[in-house]
This record gives C-alpha cells, sequence and structure tokens, in this order.
C-alpha cells in the first residue's frame, strides 16, 4: 500500500495537468527505508511526448546525487498517460528499474473532464502489482 | 589504477549488494570488461550488441559518458563513474 498526503497527490496532479498533453514525470523522496515519500521533486520530461516520458540524465544525476547525500531515496516515481487510462504500459514495464519504489501513474485523459485518475504499482522483474492508495491528511 | 563505480540498486546483485566496487581500465569499455571479471553479468547490463544500453545512464564523474566518447572514454585513476538506469517509460 502507498500511502501519501493529500498535498503531495495535488502537487502530482497540478504537474501532470500543466503539462498535458505531453505527459508529466517526476520523484517523490523519503527517508531510506521509511517508505514514506516526503519531498517533491517535478523532472523535466526530456522526450517531451504525448506519449513517452524519461528523465532528463544530467538532471537525474543532480536528484540522485542530493537523495543520496540526504539519505532518501526514490519512493515515489510518477508519470502521467495523457489519452490512455493509468495503468502501466508495456515500455513502462520493461523500463521499470527502481524494486523499491511505487509506481504513481495519472491519467489526465479527456473523458475524464475534470476528475483524474491516479493508482499506484510495484513493478518487480516485468510484474505489476497495483496496489492499494491511502491519501492522509498533510 | 582504480575507479570507483557506483552500482544502482537493481544491479547490486551482482555486487553482493555493494554500493561501490573498484575496477580498472583506461577506457570506459575496459573498465566494464574488468567489472565482468570481478562482477559476472553485470557486462550484459550496461552493453548491447557493442554499445551502451539505451535505457541505462553512464556517468563519467559529473559527464554523461554519451556526450564525451562513449565506451571509448578514457577513465584514470581517482575517477567515479556511476551507473543509474534510465527512468522513462511512456503509454506507448
Amino acid at each position: 500500500m502507498l500511502t501519501i498526503s493529500k498535498e503531495l497527490v495535488d502537487k502530482i496532479i497540478e504537474h501532470a495537468r500543466a503539462d498535458h498533453p505531453d505527459e508529466a514525470c517526476g520523484v517523490i523522496a523519503g527517508p531510506l527505508g521509511s517508505d514514506t515519500p516526503v519531498r517533491f521533486v517535478p523532472m523535466e520530461n526530456a522526450e517531451r511526448s504525448p506519449t513517452f516520458y524519461r528523465f532528463d540524465s544530467m538532471e537525474q544525476l543532480k536528484v540522485w546525487r542530493e537523495m543520496d547525500d540526504r539519505d532518501e531515496e526514490p519512493v515515489v516515481i510518477y508519470h502521467s498517460h495523457t489519452a490512455t487510462e493509468a495503468y502501466p504500459s508495456r515500455t513502462d514495464i520493461s523500463y521499470a528499474s527502481e524494486p523499491n519504489a511505487h509506481y504513481v501513474l495519472v491519467s489526465t485523459r479527456e473523458e475524464l473532464r475534470e476528475s483524474v485518475e491516479l493508482r499506484s504499482y510495484r513493478i518487480v522483474d516485468g510484474v505489476v502489482t497495483e496496489e492499494e492508495v491511502e491519501i492522509v491528511p498533510a | 589504477m582504480a575507479i570507483e563505480v557506483r552500482i544502482p540498486t537493481i544491479l547490486r546483485t551482482y555486487t553482493d549488494g555493494a554500493k561501490a566496487v573498484d575496477a580498472k581500465g583506461a577506457t570506459l569499455q575496459e573498465l566494464i570488461g574488468d567489472l565482468e571479471a570481478r562482477h559476472p553479468g553485470l557486462q550484459d547490463r550496461l552493453i548491447e550488441q557493442g554499445a551502451l544500453r539505451r535505457f541505462v545512464n553512464v556517468y563519467l564523474n559529473d559527464e554523461d559518458v554519451r556526450f564525451l566518447g562513449g565506451l571509448e572514454t578514457p577513465v584514470a585513476d581517482g575517477d567515479t563513474v556511476t551507473v543509474l538506469p534510465a527512468v522513462a517509460g511512456g503509454a506507448r
């Protein structure tokens, strides 16, 4: 299960809406081993694409070093799907490389109108497991 | 001559859990060959058909080696090589 504050959920959704129709992506860092997302880090989508995302490699190095220095890890890795549902695609599964992370997907597809779908998964060795998301007050 | 290589979580199964290991070589290619001798299986996760895998980022100190010389990039004692799987995906 992913436990995440309402404030962080709102930030993810805000980022996804701002970058729509391109995919938005980022991480939420948290203390090592805590399984608690705390520090919101929106990332550049180097692909600037409606169907693909990739962290900019230099920005990723900087952010991963910062986390290392602060004894943090990427607790959440999020991205948006802008025309399809918030379920990991084949691409998402094949490139998933952080076995300890919660992969959060949001969908900003049009038929949802004002609402946004947000779901969370574990992706380990090509196996996707959806998990419950508990949103708590900040 | 030793160069520190920082290993991401997902590849630490090859290094008995170590976050960083030492390796030797005059170029990135040689360094990865030396890593393979010490930690069999690692090379395959970094190189595909003679080139760096597209979704693995390798940095020499503060630079992405793609902007240097790729596998031919010279490396030297005291350098740090960092391996980070690219974070990527998407609807398609």
